[in-house]
Protein backbone atom coordinates (compact mmCIF):
# COMPACT_ATOMS: atom_id res chain seq x y z
CA UNK A 1 0.00 0.00 0.00
CA UNK A 2 1.51 3.28 -1.10
CA UNK A 3 1.60 6.26 1.18
CA UNK A 4 1.47 9.74 -0.31
CA UNK A 5 2.48 12.98 1.41
CA UNK A 6 1.41 16.59 0.96
CA UNK A 7 3.35 19.79 1.47
CA UNK A 8 0.89 20.54 4.28
CA UNK A 9 2.35 17.57 6.17
CA UNK A 10 -0.51 15.15 5.61
CA UNK A 11 -0.27 11.51 4.63
CA UNK A 12 -2.74 9.51 2.57
CA UNK A 13 -2.92 5.77 2.04
CA UNK A 14 -5.27 4.28 -0.52
CA UNK A 15 -6.98 0.90 -0.36
CA UNK A 16 -9.43 0.37 -3.20
CA UNK A 17 -11.45 3.56 -3.51
CA UNK A 18 -11.12 4.47 0.16
CA UNK A 19 -8.25 6.64 1.32
CA UNK A 20 -7.13 7.32 4.89
CA UNK A 21 -5.80 10.78 5.72
CA UNK A 22 -3.84 12.01 8.71
CA UNK A 23 -1.03 14.34 9.72
CA UNK A 24 2.60 13.29 9.81
CA UNK A 25 4.60 12.74 12.96
CA UNK A 26 6.73 15.71 11.90
CA UNK A 27 3.62 17.92 11.81
CA UNK A 28 2.47 16.65 15.20
CA UNK A 29 5.90 17.32 16.70
CA UNK A 30 5.91 20.85 15.30
CA UNK A 31 2.42 21.60 16.60
CA UNK A 32 3.27 20.52 20.12
CA UNK A 33 0.78 19.03 22.55
CA UNK A 34 -2.56 18.78 20.76
CA UNK A 35 -5.63 19.57 22.83
CA UNK A 36 -8.42 19.89 20.28
CA UNK A 37 -9.36 18.54 16.85
CA UNK A 38 -12.32 19.85 14.84
CA UNK A 39 -13.42 17.65 11.94
CA UNK A 40 -15.92 17.65 9.12
CA UNK A 41 -18.71 15.10 9.10
CA UNK A 42 -19.39 12.07 6.95
CA UNK A 43 -20.94 13.18 3.67
CA UNK A 44 -19.15 16.54 3.55
CA UNK A 45 -17.39 17.10 0.26
CA UNK A 46 -14.32 19.24 -0.24
CA UNK A 47 -11.95 20.50 -2.87
CA UNK A 48 -8.18 20.54 -2.86
CA UNK A 49 -6.87 23.42 -0.75
CA UNK A 50 -10.10 23.78 1.24
CA UNK A 51 -9.97 23.85 5.04
CA UNK A 52 -11.25 20.51 6.28
CA UNK A 53 -10.52 20.77 9.98
CA UNK A 54 -8.61 22.50 12.73
CA UNK A 55 -6.04 21.16 15.14
CA UNK A 56 -5.23 23.19 18.23
CA UNK A 57 -2.18 22.69 20.38
CA UNK A 58 -1.38 24.39 23.67
CA UNK A 59 0.38 26.99 21.51
CA UNK A 60 -1.94 27.77 18.59
CA UNK A 61 -4.62 26.73 16.13
CA UNK A 62 -3.64 25.22 12.77
CA UNK A 63 -5.94 24.43 9.86
CA UNK A 64 -5.97 21.14 8.00
CA UNK A 65 -6.11 21.75 4.25
CA UNK A 66 -7.43 19.15 1.83
CA UNK A 67 -4.57 17.75 -0.29
CA UNK A 68 -7.06 16.73 -3.01
CA UNK A 69 -10.79 16.64 -3.85
CA UNK A 70 -13.03 14.17 -2.09
CA UNK A 71 -15.82 13.30 0.30
CA UNK A 72 -15.63 12.41 3.98
CA UNK A 73 -16.72 8.82 4.57
CA UNK A 74 -15.85 8.86 8.26
CA UNK A 75 -14.09 11.10 10.75
CA UNK A 76 -12.05 9.48 13.49
CA UNK A 77 -14.33 10.33 16.38
CA UNK A 78 -11.90 9.16 19.05
CA UNK A 79 -9.95 12.38 18.40
CA UNK A 80 -12.77 14.43 19.91
CA UNK A 81 -12.23 12.86 23.32
CA UNK A 82 -8.51 12.13 23.04
CA UNK A 83 -6.94 14.72 20.71
CA UNK A 84 -3.59 13.99 22.37
CA UNK A 85 -3.50 10.73 20.37
CA UNK A 86 -2.47 12.91 17.42
CA UNK A 87 0.89 13.37 19.13
CA UNK A 88 1.29 9.67 19.85
CA UNK A 89 0.19 7.82 16.72
CA UNK A 90 -0.59 10.44 14.03
CA UNK A 91 0.45 8.03 11.27
CA UNK A 92 -1.47 5.11 12.76
CA UNK A 93 -4.50 4.91 15.03
CA UNK A 94 -4.90 8.68 15.16
CA UNK A 95 -5.86 9.00 11.49
CA UNK A 96 -8.25 11.89 10.85
CA UNK A 97 -10.51 10.91 7.93
CA UNK A 98 -11.54 8.07 5.73
CA UNK A 99 -12.29 9.70 2.40
CA UNK A 100 -13.56 8.85 -1.05
CA UNK A 101 -11.29 10.34 -3.68
CA UNK A 102 -13.02 12.39 -6.39
CA UNK A 103 -10.10 12.09 -8.76
CA UNK A 104 -7.44 9.46 -7.95
CA UNK A 105 -5.18 11.04 -10.57
CA UNK A 106 -4.58 13.87 -8.06
CA UNK A 107 -2.50 11.45 -6.00
CA UNK A 108 0.23 11.80 -8.59
CA UNK A 109 0.65 15.44 -7.57
CA UNK A 110 1.63 14.37 -4.04
CA UNK A 111 5.03 13.24 -2.78
CA UNK A 112 6.34 9.81 -1.91
CA UNK A 113 8.16 9.17 1.34
CA UNK A 114 11.56 10.11 -0.10
CA UNK A 115 10.14 13.36 -1.46
CA UNK A 116 8.57 14.16 1.89
CA UNK A 117 11.75 13.37 3.81
CA UNK A 118 13.59 15.77 1.52
CA UNK A 119 10.95 18.44 2.25
CA UNK A 120 11.28 18.25 6.02
CA UNK A 121 15.05 17.89 5.83
CA UNK B 1 11.62 45.33 16.03
CA UNK B 2 14.18 45.40 13.26
CA UNK B 3 17.18 44.93 15.53
CA UNK B 4 18.52 41.43 16.09
CA UNK B 5 16.82 39.92 19.12
CA UNK B 6 18.69 40.34 22.38
CA UNK B 7 19.87 37.49 24.55
CA UNK B 8 19.72 37.19 28.32
CA UNK B 9 22.70 35.98 30.41
CA UNK B 10 21.00 32.56 30.43
CA UNK B 11 20.74 32.16 26.64
CA UNK B 12 23.44 29.50 26.30
CA UNK B 13 21.96 27.57 29.21
CA UNK B 14 18.51 27.58 27.55
CA UNK B 15 20.01 26.14 24.38
CA UNK B 16 21.95 23.55 26.37
CA UNK B 17 18.73 22.52 28.15
CA UNK B 18 16.97 22.05 24.82
CA UNK B 19 14.92 25.23 24.97
CA UNK B 20 13.02 26.07 21.79
CA UNK B 21 13.98 29.70 21.27
CA UNK B 22 11.56 32.27 19.86
CA UNK B 23 11.59 36.03 19.43
CA UNK B 24 9.54 37.62 22.22
CA UNK B 25 9.39 41.41 22.57
CA UNK B 26 12.80 41.66 20.92
CA UNK B 27 14.38 38.92 23.02
CA UNK B 28 15.35 35.38 22.13
CA UNK B 29 13.53 33.41 24.79
CA UNK B 30 12.64 29.75 25.38
CA UNK B 31 8.97 29.06 24.63
CA UNK B 32 9.38 25.51 25.96
CA UNK B 33 11.92 22.83 26.85
CA UNK B 34 11.79 19.11 26.03
CA UNK B 35 9.32 18.54 28.90
CA UNK B 36 6.73 20.49 26.87
CA UNK B 37 4.31 23.26 27.79
CA UNK B 38 1.84 20.92 29.46
CA UNK B 39 4.52 19.16 31.52
CA UNK B 40 6.21 22.43 32.49
CA UNK B 41 2.86 23.87 33.52
CA UNK B 42 2.07 20.90 35.75
CA UNK B 43 5.60 20.88 37.13
CA UNK B 44 5.04 24.45 38.27
CA UNK B 45 1.66 23.68 39.86
CA UNK B 46 2.90 20.53 41.60
CA UNK B 47 6.60 21.14 42.34
CA UNK B 48 8.63 24.04 40.94
CA UNK B 49 9.34 25.60 37.58
CA UNK B 50 12.18 27.99 36.81
CA UNK B 51 11.64 30.82 34.33
CA UNK B 52 14.15 33.24 32.88
CA UNK B 53 12.48 36.65 33.10
CA UNK B 54 15.67 38.63 32.52
CA UNK B 55 14.04 40.30 29.53
CA UNK B 56 11.90 42.30 31.93
CA UNK B 57 13.18 45.74 32.85
CA UNK B 58 14.76 46.13 36.29
CA UNK B 59 14.96 49.73 37.40
CA UNK B 60 16.31 51.47 40.48
CA UNK B 61 14.74 54.73 41.62
CA UNK B 62 16.66 56.94 44.03
CA UNK B 63 15.67 60.24 45.54
CA UNK B 64 14.13 61.92 48.54
CA UNK B 65 10.52 61.58 47.43
CA UNK B 66 10.32 58.52 45.21
CA UNK B 67 7.10 57.25 46.78
CA UNK B 68 5.26 60.53 46.38
CA UNK B 69 6.60 60.99 42.87
CA UNK B 70 5.46 57.51 41.83
CA UNK B 71 1.97 58.37 43.01
CA UNK B 72 1.85 60.98 40.22
CA UNK B 73 2.07 58.18 37.65
CA UNK B 74 0.26 55.26 39.24
CA UNK B 75 -2.99 55.02 41.25
CA UNK B 76 -1.57 52.87 44.05
CA UNK B 77 -0.30 54.05 47.40
CA UNK B 78 3.49 54.04 47.79
CA UNK B 79 4.00 56.46 50.66
CA UNK B 80 2.76 53.73 53.02
CA UNK B 81 4.65 50.93 51.30
CA UNK B 82 6.93 49.65 54.04
CA UNK B 83 10.57 48.85 53.52
CA UNK B 84 10.92 45.28 52.29
CA UNK B 85 7.46 45.23 50.71
CA UNK B 86 6.47 44.96 47.05
CA UNK B 87 3.25 46.11 45.39
CA UNK B 88 1.59 45.39 42.03
CA UNK B 89 0.58 48.57 40.23
CA UNK B 90 0.24 50.19 36.79
CA UNK B 91 1.01 53.44 35.07
CA UNK B 92 -2.15 55.11 33.82
CA UNK B 93 -2.49 57.57 30.94
CA UNK B 94 -4.49 60.79 30.85
CA UNK B 95 -7.51 58.90 29.53
CA UNK B 96 -7.43 56.46 32.43
CA UNK B 97 -6.06 53.62 30.31
CA UNK B 98 -3.19 51.42 31.44
CA UNK B 99 0.28 52.16 30.00
CA UNK B 100 1.92 49.13 31.62
CA UNK B 101 1.66 47.05 34.76
CA UNK B 102 4.64 46.68 37.07
CA UNK B 103 5.92 45.72 40.48
CA UNK B 104 7.26 48.43 42.80
CA UNK B 105 9.32 47.46 45.85
CA UNK B 106 10.52 49.61 48.71
CA UNK B 107 14.17 48.53 49.03
CA UNK B 108 15.02 50.92 51.87
CA UNK B 109 17.46 53.41 50.39
CA UNK B 110 15.83 53.09 46.95
CA UNK B 111 12.80 51.71 45.14
CA UNK B 112 13.14 48.70 42.87
CA UNK B 113 10.80 48.47 39.88
CA UNK B 114 10.22 45.66 37.40
CA UNK B 115 8.41 46.47 34.14
CA UNK B 116 7.35 44.40 31.13
CA UNK B 117 10.00 43.60 28.52
CA UNK B 118 7.90 45.04 25.71
CA UNK B 119 7.33 48.32 27.58
CA UNK B 120 10.87 49.09 28.81
CA UNK B 121 11.42 51.59 26.03
CA UNK B 122 8.27 53.46 27.09
CA UNK B 123 8.44 53.16 30.87
CA UNK B 124 12.01 54.30 31.43
CA UNK B 125 11.64 57.65 29.59
CA UNK B 126 8.19 58.03 31.18
CA UNK B 127 9.70 57.80 34.66
CA UNK B 128 12.69 59.97 33.74
CA UNK B 129 10.37 62.66 32.44
CA UNK B 130 7.85 62.75 35.26
CA UNK B 131 9.59 61.66 38.47
CA UNK B 132 11.03 64.96 39.72
CA UNK B 133 14.18 64.72 41.79
CA UNK B 134 14.38 60.98 41.15
CA UNK B 135 17.37 59.27 39.60
CA UNK B 136 16.13 56.53 37.25
CA UNK B 137 18.69 53.80 36.60
CA UNK B 138 17.93 50.83 34.38
CA UNK B 139 19.87 47.74 35.38
CA UNK B 140 21.51 45.89 32.50
CA UNK B 141 23.94 43.67 34.38
CA UNK B 142 21.58 41.48 36.35
CA UNK B 143 19.54 38.46 35.34
CA UNK B 144 16.06 37.91 36.74
CA UNK B 145 14.96 34.35 37.45
CA UNK B 146 11.55 33.24 38.73
CA UNK B 147 11.24 30.02 40.72
CA UNK B 148 7.54 29.24 41.04
CA UNK B 149 5.51 26.46 42.57
CA UNK B 150 4.74 24.78 45.90
CA UNK B 151 8.34 23.50 46.12
CA UNK B 152 9.85 26.94 45.42
CA UNK B 153 10.58 27.50 49.10
CA UNK B 154 12.52 24.23 49.25
CA UNK B 155 14.39 24.95 46.04
CA UNK B 156 15.38 28.52 46.91
CA UNK B 157 15.64 27.87 50.65
CA UNK B 158 18.23 25.16 50.06
CA UNK B 159 20.62 27.82 48.77
CA UNK B 160 19.30 30.75 50.78
CA UNK B 161 17.71 29.87 54.14
CA UNK B 162 16.49 33.45 54.62
CA UNK B 163 14.08 32.90 51.74
CA UNK B 164 12.00 30.56 53.91
CA UNK B 165 11.14 33.35 56.35
CA UNK B 166 9.74 35.64 53.67
CA UNK B 167 6.03 36.05 53.03
CA UNK B 168 4.11 36.96 49.87
CA UNK B 169 5.10 40.37 48.44
CA UNK B 170 8.19 40.74 50.61
CA UNK B 171 11.64 41.53 49.22
CA UNK B 172 15.10 41.12 50.74
CA UNK B 173 18.75 41.16 49.74
CA UNK B 174 20.55 37.96 50.68
CA UNK B 175 23.55 35.89 49.64
CA UNK B 176 23.18 32.91 47.32
CA UNK B 177 26.44 31.02 46.80
CA UNK B 178 28.20 34.04 48.24
CA UNK B 179 26.61 36.45 45.76
CA UNK B 180 24.37 39.27 46.88
CA UNK B 181 20.95 38.81 45.21
CA UNK B 182 17.56 40.45 45.58
CA UNK B 183 14.80 37.97 46.35
CA UNK B 184 11.13 38.91 46.10
CA UNK B 185 8.44 36.45 47.13
CA UNK B 186 6.05 36.92 44.22
CA UNK B 187 5.54 35.91 40.63
CA UNK B 188 2.96 35.64 37.91
CA UNK B 189 1.82 32.04 37.94
CA UNK B 190 -0.68 32.01 40.80
CA UNK B 191 1.76 29.87 42.79
CA UNK B 192 4.04 30.64 45.69
CA UNK B 193 7.52 31.53 44.51
CA UNK B 194 10.32 34.03 44.12
CA UNK B 195 11.81 36.36 41.58
CA UNK B 196 15.54 36.59 42.09
CA UNK B 197 17.73 39.34 40.67
CA UNK B 198 21.25 37.97 40.18
CA UNK B 199 24.48 39.63 38.94
CA UNK B 200 24.82 38.43 35.35
CA UNK B 201 28.26 36.90 35.73
CA UNK B 202 26.94 34.47 38.36
CA UNK B 203 23.45 33.94 36.89
CA UNK B 204 24.22 30.67 35.09
CA UNK B 205 25.91 29.16 38.13
CA UNK B 206 23.04 30.04 40.48
CA UNK B 207 20.37 28.99 37.98
CA UNK B 208 22.11 25.63 37.62
CA UNK B 209 22.15 25.31 41.40
CA UNK B 210 18.37 25.83 41.54
CA UNK B 211 17.85 23.36 38.70
CA UNK B 212 20.01 20.79 40.52
CA UNK B 213 17.18 20.45 43.05
CA UNK B 214 15.12 17.37 42.14
CA UNK B 215 11.85 19.34 42.35
CA UNK B 216 12.92 22.12 39.95
CA UNK B 217 12.67 22.03 36.13
CA UNK B 218 13.10 24.82 33.58
CA UNK B 219 9.87 26.22 32.13
CA UNK B 220 9.31 28.50 29.15
CA UNK B 221 7.05 31.29 27.99
CA UNK B 222 4.35 28.84 26.90
CA UNK B 223 3.81 27.52 30.41
CA UNK B 224 4.17 31.02 31.83
CA UNK B 225 1.21 32.12 29.71
CA UNK B 226 -1.07 29.18 30.55
CA UNK B 227 -0.19 29.48 34.26
CA UNK B 228 -0.98 33.19 34.47
CA UNK B 229 -4.18 32.73 32.48
CA UNK B 230 -5.47 30.01 34.82
CA UNK B 231 -4.51 32.28 37.72
CA UNK B 232 -6.64 35.06 36.21
CA UNK B 233 -3.68 37.42 35.88
CA UNK B 234 -3.73 40.06 33.16
CA UNK B 235 -1.20 40.08 30.33
CA UNK B 236 -0.27 43.57 29.18
CA UNK B 237 -1.15 43.98 25.50
CA UNK B 238 -3.84 41.30 25.68
CA UNK B 239 -6.10 41.94 28.66
CA UNK B 240 -5.01 45.44 29.53
CA UNK B 241 -3.74 48.25 27.33
CA UNK B 242 -3.90 51.99 26.75
CA UNK B 243 -7.69 51.85 26.28
CA UNK B 244 -8.68 49.65 29.21
CA UNK B 245 -9.09 51.25 32.61
CA UNK B 246 -8.22 49.55 35.91
CA UNK B 247 -11.92 49.51 36.78
CA UNK B 248 -12.80 47.73 33.54
CA UNK B 249 -9.93 45.29 34.10
CA UNK B 250 -11.11 44.49 37.66
CA UNK B 251 -7.81 45.76 39.05
CA UNK B 252 -9.30 48.18 41.58
CA UNK B 253 -7.79 46.02 44.38
CA UNK B 254 -4.44 47.49 43.37
CA UNK B 255 -5.72 51.02 43.99
CA UNK B 256 -5.66 51.67 47.70
CA UNK B 257 -8.55 53.54 49.31
CA UNK B 258 -6.74 56.85 49.78
CA UNK B 259 -5.74 56.97 46.12
CA UNK B 260 -9.24 56.10 44.90
CA UNK B 261 -10.67 58.93 46.96
CA UNK B 262 -7.98 61.57 46.47
CA UNK B 263 -7.11 60.94 42.85
CA UNK B 264 -4.02 62.82 41.71
CA UNK B 265 -2.92 60.27 39.10
CA UNK B 266 -3.25 60.38 35.30
CA UNK B 267 -6.77 59.64 34.13
CA UNK B 268 -8.25 60.06 37.62
CA UNK B 269 -11.37 61.72 36.18
CA UNK B 270 -12.40 58.63 34.20
CA UNK B 271 -11.25 56.13 36.80
CA UNK B 272 -13.04 57.84 39.70
CA UNK B 273 -16.18 58.21 37.61
CA UNK B 274 -16.10 54.50 36.80
CA UNK B 275 -15.51 53.67 40.46
CA UNK B 276 -18.71 55.52 41.32
CA UNK B 277 -20.91 54.75 38.35
CA UNK B 278 -19.46 51.50 37.11
CA UNK B 279 -17.53 50.85 33.92
CA UNK B 280 -19.04 50.23 30.51
CA UNK B 281 -17.38 46.84 30.27
CA UNK B 282 -15.73 44.40 32.61
CA UNK B 283 -12.98 41.81 32.33
CA UNK B 284 -14.34 38.42 33.35
CA UNK B 285 -13.41 34.75 33.31
CA UNK B 286 -15.05 32.78 30.53
CA UNK B 287 -15.14 28.98 30.50
CA UNK B 288 -15.82 27.43 27.11
CA UNK B 289 -18.07 24.44 27.81
CA UNK B 290 -16.86 22.44 24.82
CA UNK B 291 -13.31 21.47 24.03
CA UNK B 292 -12.44 24.17 21.53
CA UNK B 293 -10.07 26.81 22.92
CA UNK B 294 -11.26 30.39 22.36
CA UNK B 295 -8.32 32.56 21.39
CA UNK B 296 -7.79 36.32 21.54
CA UNK B 297 -10.30 38.18 19.35
CA UNK B 298 -13.14 35.65 19.54
CA UNK B 299 -16.51 37.42 19.84
CA UNK B 300 -18.68 36.86 22.90
CA UNK B 301 -22.46 36.85 22.39
CA UNK B 302 -25.14 36.92 25.07
CA UNK B 303 -27.79 34.23 25.39
CA UNK B 304 -30.10 36.29 23.16
CA UNK B 305 -27.45 36.25 20.45
CA UNK B 306 -26.15 39.80 20.25
CA UNK B 307 -22.45 40.67 20.63
CA UNK B 308 -21.43 41.77 24.14
CA UNK B 309 -17.64 41.62 23.99
CA UNK B 310 -14.58 39.65 23.01
CA UNK B 311 -11.90 37.30 24.32
CA UNK B 312 -8.59 38.94 25.22
CA UNK B 313 -6.68 35.84 26.41
CA UNK B 314 -7.63 32.26 25.81
CA UNK B 315 -6.15 28.85 25.43
CA UNK B 316 -5.92 25.46 27.01
CA UNK B 317 -5.54 25.28 30.78
CA UNK B 318 -3.52 22.16 31.62
CA UNK B 319 -4.52 22.17 35.31
CA UNK B 320 -8.18 22.88 34.49
CA UNK B 321 -7.95 20.17 31.83
CA UNK B 322 -9.84 22.19 29.25
CA UNK B 323 -10.09 25.55 27.57
CA UNK B 324 -10.02 28.74 29.66
CA UNK B 325 -10.39 32.37 28.65
CA UNK B 326 -10.73 35.96 29.81
CA UNK B 327 -12.46 38.74 28.00
CA UNK B 328 -14.46 41.94 28.25
CA UNK B 329 -18.25 41.95 28.34
CA UNK B 330 -20.56 44.93 28.36
CA UNK B 331 -22.02 46.31 31.58
CA UNK B 332 -25.14 44.42 32.58
CA UNK B 333 -23.47 41.15 31.65
CA UNK B 334 -20.71 39.16 33.28
CA UNK B 335 -22.26 37.71 36.44
CA UNK B 336 -20.79 34.28 37.21
CA UNK B 337 -23.06 31.59 35.82
CA UNK B 338 -24.29 33.65 32.86
CA UNK B 339 -24.48 31.51 29.74
CA UNK B 340 -22.88 33.06 26.65
CA UNK B 341 -21.73 31.95 23.20
CA UNK B 342 -18.28 32.25 21.68
CA UNK B 343 -18.08 32.63 17.92
CA UNK B 344 -15.23 30.30 17.02
CA UNK B 345 -14.56 29.94 13.28
CA UNK B 346 -18.06 31.15 12.52
CA UNK B 347 -19.87 28.77 14.86
CA UNK B 348 -21.45 29.65 18.19
CA UNK B 349 -19.96 27.54 20.98
CA UNK B 350 -21.47 27.48 24.48
CA UNK B 351 -19.57 29.08 27.34
CA UNK B 352 -20.19 30.33 30.85
CA UNK B 353 -19.03 33.37 32.76
CA UNK B 354 -17.01 32.26 35.79
CA UNK B 355 -15.31 33.95 38.70
CA UNK B 356 -11.53 34.32 38.34
CA UNK B 357 -9.13 32.69 38.99
CA UNK B 358 -9.69 29.32 37.34
CA UNK B 359 -7.18 27.79 39.74
CA UNK B 360 -6.92 28.79 43.40
CA UNK B 361 -3.97 31.09 44.00
CA UNK B 362 -1.46 29.52 46.33
CA UNK B 363 0.49 32.39 47.89
CA UNK B 364 2.29 32.29 51.25
CA UNK B 365 0.53 35.14 52.99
Amino acid sequence: MTTYYSEEHEWITVAGDVATLGITQHAADQLGEIVFCEQKEAGDTFEKGEEIGVIESVKAASEIFAPLDGEVIAANETLTETPGALNETPEGEAWIYKIKLADPAQLEELMDLDGYKALIG
Amino acid sequence: MTDAPKRTPLYDLHVELGGKMVDFAGWEMPVQYPLGIMGEHKQCREKAGLFDVSHMGQVILRGANVAAQLEKLAPSSFTNLKEGKARYTFFTNDNGGIMDDLIVSNAGDHFFVVVNASMRHQDIPHMEKHLEGVEVTEIFDRALVAVQGPSAENVVGALCPAACDMRFMETIVADINGVSCRLSRLGYTGEDGYEISIPEDRAVEITRAFLAHPDCEPAGLGARDSLRLEAGLCLYGNDIDNDTSPVEASLTWAMQKRRREEGGFPGAARIQKELTEGAGRKLVGIKPLGRAPARQGVEVHCAEGSPIGSITSGGFGPTVGGPVAMGYVAAGHGAPGEQVSLIIRGKAQPAEIVALPFVTQNYKR
